[in-house]
């Protein structure tokens, strides 16, 4: 255990993305997906914090804030899409969504 | 050990094995709670950077708002555990699978290891915050108040803001095609 440095937040922000890798890779419940998507971005947001304030920059916590943005949108139009996939296949899991592979 | 690192290690393993717990919990509500967990640790990492006013913003948009989305959205389609075929793990892609890891971990014992090349001496890890941002509009200073932010994303960042601003509004729209019911009468327009 020693002080904690800019480096430990680097390896915690790349621990959340493997993290948030994992579930995408693994599960197959599109909820889930979406869900470990979010926690990939979030790592994204810890090391953009991190360099932010080791840096004594401002320009990588507004980032976070466009990275948020963006994220809200992308989890309301994919929460969306997977109610209209729903009520046309009765399921919210990937191996239903292979339409276009036959 | 200062009581900030004891804190950062805290709130690392809450926000990181809530992250695993959502991964592995089969069940969608279950998950979406470790969800929150890992979600309110992260907030609590960016209390320790001094990012106060992201960290309000974190609780109040993703523990908040996205993942009480998710909640609605678990209890509209009202799945459970049950259903999809169970995972088969083919010998490639396991293959694959630890080797990904073996080169992550390979990469951490190298960072761990490598020799400190940085030109600032390590006993300033954290530089002092100054107590008044500098109003700089092509150099913006790191400053836990929210003022700074506001500064940064109307001064330099302001045509971002407005992109972001429209990203929403065509989301909100796209949202509202998507769930739309075209009665087959009318005939849809492309």
């Amino acid at each position: 255990m020693e002080t904690v440095t800019p480096q430990h937040f680097l390896i915690l922000a790349s621990l959340l993305f493997a993290v948030g890798f994992l579930g995408v890779v693994i599960r197959r419940n599109i909820l889930l997906v979406l869900m470990s998507l979010e926690l990939m971005l979030n790592g994204i947001n810890v090391a953009l914090v991190a360099f932010s304030r080791s840096g004594t920059n401002m320009d990588g916590s507004l980032f976070v804030f466009f990275i948020m943005t963006v994220a809200a949108a992308e989890v309301s139009v994919g929460l969306a899409l997977l109610v209209a996939f729903y009520k046309k296949r009765k399921s919210i899991y990937s191996e239903g969504m292979s339409l276009l592979g036959n | 050990m200062s009581i900030v690192d004891f804190l950062f290690y805290v709130f690392a393993t809450i926000s990181v094995g809530g992250g695993l717990l959502m991964v592995l919990s089969r069940h969608p509500v279950p998950a979406s709670l470790f969800m929150i967990v890992s979600l309110v640790g992260v907030a609590a990492l960016f209390v320790l950077l001094e990012a106060f006013f992201l960290a309000i913003l974190q609780v109040l948009v993703y523990a908040g708002a996205v993942m009480v989305l998710f909640l609605f959205i678990i209890m509209l389609l009202d799945v459970g555990p049950q259903g999809g075929k169970a995972a088969r793990i083919k010998l490639f892609s396991l293959v694959s699978g630890i080797l990904l890891v073996g080169m992550l971990v390979v990469v951490l014992i190298e960072l761990s290891q490598a020799p400190d090349t940085s030109v600032v001496d390590p006993s300033s890890n954290w530089p002092e915050l100054a107590e008044e941002a500098t109003a700089n509009e092509s150099n913006l200073t790191f400053s836990p108040s929210a003022k700074s932010f506001g500064f940064g994303l109307l001064a330099k960042y302001m045509l971002p803001l407005q992109v972001s601003g429209f990203l929403l509004l065509a989301a909100m729209v796209g949202v509202i095609i998507l769930s739309k019911k075209f009665s087959s009468s009318e005939p849809e327009e492309g």
